[in-house]
């Protein structure tokens, strides 16, 4: 409104550009293109021309990885959709004629199943490679929330992708995990029936997961592309965390970066390709090949490998209510991690205390993972409870307290200068990182 | 001055009509959203499945059935006059959720339970634990012979239905 008023009440007339088209760098055909719609440049300018830190390590290749973890997922999954009947009394039969009827529907399934698996191994090492360089701190605070999100994102549809073969684990998971919003105070139970849409885990609750499954899927391939955009704004962050100053410290993203991360992809899906030709179901549990059953728990329920050490967590505390804050906080504390982590200095190569509580806090990811496969009960709960207190004391005490009193390294001024250093020994890295 | 009172008024009818829009667009919203969060709760079809009828007279003593209300198990059982009188005596100070058992049941030989442990959902095992009760393979809950919780992390005891006996050997749940 007030715009209106000053165009009403000032005489002064300026040009105004209400289409913007030219600019392109290119000719012809795909010049007359860009000049309308700028894809082109874009890719020209963020990928062929965009330069990116010179020691870029094997560590910065997943993200691409997981890309192409998150496009396998989707097409995999648009096919099995093509298959799959969301009822509770039709979705294990067509699951199973899938996998022994449909052509190549073995294969697809899985695919898709151990895509999943693989997207949580790229993840966590993407995010330990954050956390050991340092590649939350300003500016990539915004970049390190959108990641969390996307990991929350991840962890929701792989859980109810999980839920859709109706086996035995696909229900009682299904069950555990929405009983979780019971323990919200007071409207807790009103809205567990309403996620069911029924008063126990059935068929209307199936129909909704799969519904969700495809919608969280395609929500993650959004979210991918705001935190792509804001890395092509604050720029890739590298081993010694000092950010590039002139060319000695780049290079261009292709062919460069590229030809390495379709290497590192290779190696990534050469693993895929073996688990999922020789060792199918080893990441998966045998009992999600039993119908699901509302009368029989299962003697021993366990998530899916990537969530047993949140699992850890959940039961290592007593309370229910408690016990669901901790597990959720366990991830929430991931993304507040910029704001507690003090410290001026990004990478762990001149942070030797921290370097050190950095691997600790990895050896403690793995214990938990476990232990959440173990029986609750005797010497487990005890180590669960240890390493979910480590888990929070190292993001919520430790990292504020060595930010402040570590005494870093000396450290070079520019990236051609670690280089130097790297190469006449006076910094020691693990030559893979 | 006849201009800034002009001013002055123009702008109270002006945040009184952005107001008043506002609030109108608001409810609108509000009646537009709500059908789209109440159709996934259980509709009128689910609800009228709600109530059924079982007959315990081939349930003998020590006894128990478990039957399918609501999507959910059901135990029904014919308690022992050991279990009865285990369930009685308890002191209600050791409680995490205290309740007599006379409280818990109708007619004291028949328990009838919602087979759903309050912590996280699972259907919990007749006859383990270390209260004669029920035990939770999932997290560990233990429950007694009154189907109260004991020892582990489920909140509560274990739900007991709506149900009236229609008969001597028959009871109605729901």
């Amino acid at each position: 409104m007030s715009g209106q008023d000053s165009n009403l009440n000032n005489n002064e007339i300026r040009p105004v550009h209400t289409n913007k088209v030219g600019g392109s760098p290119f000719k012809g055909v795909v010049g007359w293109i860009d000049n309308r719609l700028p894809i082109f440049r874009i890719f020209k300018y963020e990928y062929l021309d965009f330069q990116v830190p010179k020691n870029l390590s094997y560590l910065w290749s997943l993200g691409g990885i997981l890309m192409i973890c998150l496009i396998f997922l989707i097409v995999t999954g648009l096919v099995l959709g093509m298959h799959y009947k969301p009822s509770s009394s039709e979705a294990f039969v067509s699951v199973e004629k899938i996998m022994r009827d449909v052509n190549y529907g073995w294969l697809l399934r899985y695919a898709h199943m151990n895509f999943a698996s693989f997207f949580f191994i790229a993840v966590y090492i993407h995010i330990f490679r954050g956390l050991y360089y340092g590649s939350y701190k300003e500016p990539r605070q915004l970049m390190w929330l959108i990641g969390i999100i996307i990991f929350f994102m991840m962890m929701a549809t792989a859980f109810l992708g999980y839920t859709l073969p109706w086996g035995q684990m696909s229900y009682w998971g299904a069950t555990v995990i929405t009983n979780l919003f019971s323990a919200v105070p007071l409207v807790g139970n009103t809205i567990v029936t309403w996620l069911w849409g029924d008063y126990a885990v059935g068929d209307s609750t199936l129909n909704r997961f799969y519904v969700l499954h495809w919608f969280l899927a395609f929500g993650i391939l959004g979210i991918v592309i705001f935190h792509v955009i804001a890395l092509h704004i604050v720029g890739s962050n590298n081993p010694s965390g000092i950010e590039p100053a002139d060319t000695r410290d780049t290079v261009s993203f292709a062919p460069f970066t590229t030809s390495k991360d379709l290497f590192a992809m290779l190696i990534f899906l050469l693993a895929f390709v073996l688990i999922t030709m020789f060792a199918p179901n080893y990441l998966g549990h045998p009992d999600n090949y039993i119908p699901a059953d509302p009368l029989i728990t299962p003697a021993h329920i366990v998530p899916e490998w990537y969530f047993l050490p949140f699992y850890a967590i959940l039961r290592s505390i007593p309370d229910k209510l408690l016990g669901v804050i901790a597990m959720v906080s366990s991830t929430v504390v991931l993304g507040l991690l910029p704001w507690l982590d003090l410290s001026k200095v990004r990478s762990s190569v001149f942070r030797p205390i921290w370097k050190q509580f950095v691997f600790l806090f990895v050896l403690d990811f793995f214990i938990l993972m476990y232990v959440g496969g173990m029986p609750a009960e005797g010497i487990y709960v005890l180590i669960a409870r240890v390493g979910t207190v480590y888990w929070f004391l190292f993001f919520l005490i430790i990292a504020p307290l060595v930010s402040l009193t570590e005494k870093t390294l000396p450290m070079p001024n520019s990236i051609h200068e670690y280089e130097n250093w790297k190469k006449q020994g006076r910094i020691k890295t693990l030559k893979i990182f | 001055m006849s201009e800034n009172n002009n001013n002055s008024d123009k702008k109270n009818r002006r945040d009184f009509l952005t107001v008043v829009t506002t609030a109108v667009g608001a409810v609108g919203v509000g009646a537009a959203v709500w059908p789209l969060i109440n159709q996934m709760n259980p509709d009128s079809s689910v609800k009228a499945l709600a109530s059924i009828e079982v007959d315990l007279s081939k349930i003998k003593e020590g006894q128990e059935i478990t039957v399918l209300w609501r999507g959910k198990p059901v135990f029904i059982k014919n308690r022992t006059k050991q279990e009865i009188a285990n369930a009685e005596k308890v002191d209600l100070k050791e409680l995490k959720d205290p309740q007599h058992d006379n409280k818990r049941v109708k007619k004291s030989e028949w328990l009838v339970l919602v087979g759903v442990c309050t912590h996280l959902g699972c259907v919990p095992i007749s006859g383990k634990g270390d209260y004669g009760g029920w035990f939770c393979p999932c997290h560990g809950s233990h429950y007694d012979s009154s189907g109260r919780i004991r020892k582990g992390p489920a909140p509560t005891n274990l739900e007991v239905p709506t149900y009236e006996f229609v008969g001597d050997n028959k009871i109605k749940l729901g």
